[in-house]
């Protein structure tokens, strides 16, 4: 699905990912946990094709889709409109099937985007990377600024549309607990590298994930 | 009370053509957040186009759609060179217009000579209520109606409009739903080409054109992109009209020659009122 092998990104003489290798399969939830500034984002805006590597190949098999960090909705456009565009790349038009899938953006679906709650503007952004009828998904901070029950919401829709669509999610997670306990497997990415991999029960056990990112999350 | 009537009618001709080159400033602005200060020479490109063509034998219609498009045209290469480069900043590519705008200044003198022109629009004169116009004001009129008519169905209805706004709300999103956002700039540009390219045709028959019409033009448009925060077509469209009433009444009730000084004086007030009310008005809006 995802293949990310030796992966590079500077920007300008800065290294911001050097040498990352990553891959996510079909139908699977991989985490990617890391600092602020470890990379994440630039991970995702050149697996969604906005950034250019500077070495090394990314290989997508089917679609990706982006959920970009601090949701990034068009604010004056209405949530309907803002659900087409994100279907702007196949020319997919309708918006019926997303509703259906995200019940809590019928209501809305008149209502300019930038006048929702953050919670809400998170809904329009899945929903929004939904109409590209993507194979995986990129969700680049799901919960960040989110209240518990809002990111619970969210987290038990990513769980039906892997379970139901075989929709596979590569998670960017700040919050590692959260992560972990969602995805299989996970990478751990400081400083533009990955420093460690495996199944989130073994990196879950890892001193250095404990230490780091359970730990102070509580 | 039929002068008055002569002087809002007229005055509602010349401010559509305000109108139109403000609503190109609007178009472009919106979507790559430059201010196009070469708008004003499209209009004139375009006037001095179909001047031409009308001379050499081009039926009427044709004459003019054809200068329309050269507009468009112009203003495609003017994005190209502004914001042809990814990354380039607005504040820069507002720079490179205003060095097109004068570059425009050369090519149209080694074309067309600095000679004013002009070609005869709609035949015939107009009575109403004791006021006599020249016929071709209804088409100004009428023209600029069904474009801005137009133009807000392209914004609100259809997909690239869509895609246009979505550019202007949220460039990265754009980015991230997949819109090429350089192309659609690029759009915009071609569209504020035709659109000032309009503004130049249906204004020639009115009113002499010399290469350095523009000034005047884009002053006015300026003037009513401003009004409307240079976001909101509708309200340029008010502007550009409450400005062209306004040069026409001064004009004839007083003199012709204080009708720049009047687009400026607006332009100063309605600019100063704008930055009282929202210390962010030059931002756009979150």
């Amino acid at each position: 699905m995802i293949d990310v092998v030796d992966l590079t990104v500077r920007y300008g003489v800065a290294v911001a990912l050097h040498a990352v290798n990553l891959t996510v399969a079909d139908g699977e939830m991989v985490a990617l946990i890391g600092p602020n500034g470890a990379g994440k984002s630039t991970l995702v805006d050149t697996l969604s094709g906005i950034r250019r590597p500077a070495g090394g190949t990314v290989r997508i098999t089917g679609r990706l889709a982006h959920v970009p960090e601090g949701r990034q909705v068009f604010p004056d456009l209405t949530v309907d409109d803002n659900l087409r565009l994100g279907g702007w790349r196949i020319r997919n038009r309708d918006t019926g099937p997303i509703y259906q899938i995200l019940p809590g953006l019928a209501p809305l679906r008149r209502r300019r985007a930038g006048q929702l709650s953050g919670g809400e503007q998170q809904m329009v952004a899945v929903g929004r990377a939904l109409m590209a009828r993507p194979d995986v998904l990129a969700v680049d901070e799901l919960s960040l600024g989110l209240a518990p029950l809002v990111v619970a919401d969210l987290v038990r829709h990513l769980r039906e549309l892997n379970a139901e669509h075989g929709l596979a999610v590569l998670l960017i997670e700040q919050n590692a607990r959260l992560a972990l306990d969602l995805c299989s497997r996970g990478y751990v990415l400081e400083a533009g590298q990955i420093v460690a991999s495996g199944s989130a029960a073994e990196l879950a056990a890892s001193p250095r994930v404990a230490d780091a990112y359970l730990g102070a999350s509580g | 009370m039929s002068d008055f009537l002569q002087y809002l009618i007229t005055g509602i001709g010349g401010g559509c053509a305000f109108a139109l080159v403000g609503s190109g400033l609007v178009v472009v602005h919106r979507v790559t957040r430059v201010v196009n200060f070469a708008q004003g020479s499209f209009a004139v490109i375009a006037a001095m186009t179909a001047s031409t063509l009308l001379a050499s034998g081009f039926p009427h219609g044709l004459a003019e759609a054809s200068a329309v498009a050269v507009g468009a045209g112009a203003g495609l290469l003017v994005g190209l060179v502004a914001i042809g480069r990814p990354g380039t900043p607005p504040g820069a590519s507002l720079i490179i217009t205003l060095g097109m705008a004068v570059f425009a200044y050369a090519v149209e003198v080694l074309i067309w000579g600095d000679q004013p022109r002009s070609f005869a629009g709609v035949p015939g004169a107009v009575e109403f209520g004791g006021a006599r116009f020249q016929a071709h004001y209804l088409l100004i009129i009428g023209a600029t109606a069904v474009v801005f008519a137009g133009t807000g169905l392209l914004f609100a209805r259809t997909d690239v409009g869509r895609a246009l706004s979505a550019c202007a709300s949220n460039p990265y999103a754009a980015k991230v739903v997949g819109i090429d956002v350089v192309r659609m700039g690029l759009l915009a540009f071609g569209i504020g080409g035709a659109l000032g390219g309009l503004a130049g045709v249906l204004v020639t028959p009115i009113q002499l054109v010399t290469f350095d019409y523009d000034v005047t033009l884009i002053v006015g448009g300026f003037a009513a992109a401003v009004f409307g925060g240079l976001t909101r077509p509708m309200h340029t469209l008010v502007g550009g009209l409450l400005l062209g009433v306004a040069q026409s009444l001064v004009a004839g009730y007083g003199n012709a020659a204080y009708q720049m000084e009047v687009a400026l004086m607006l332009l100063l007030v309605v600019m100063m009122r704008q930055a009282a009310r929202t210390p962010a008005a030059q931002q756009e809006p979150v």
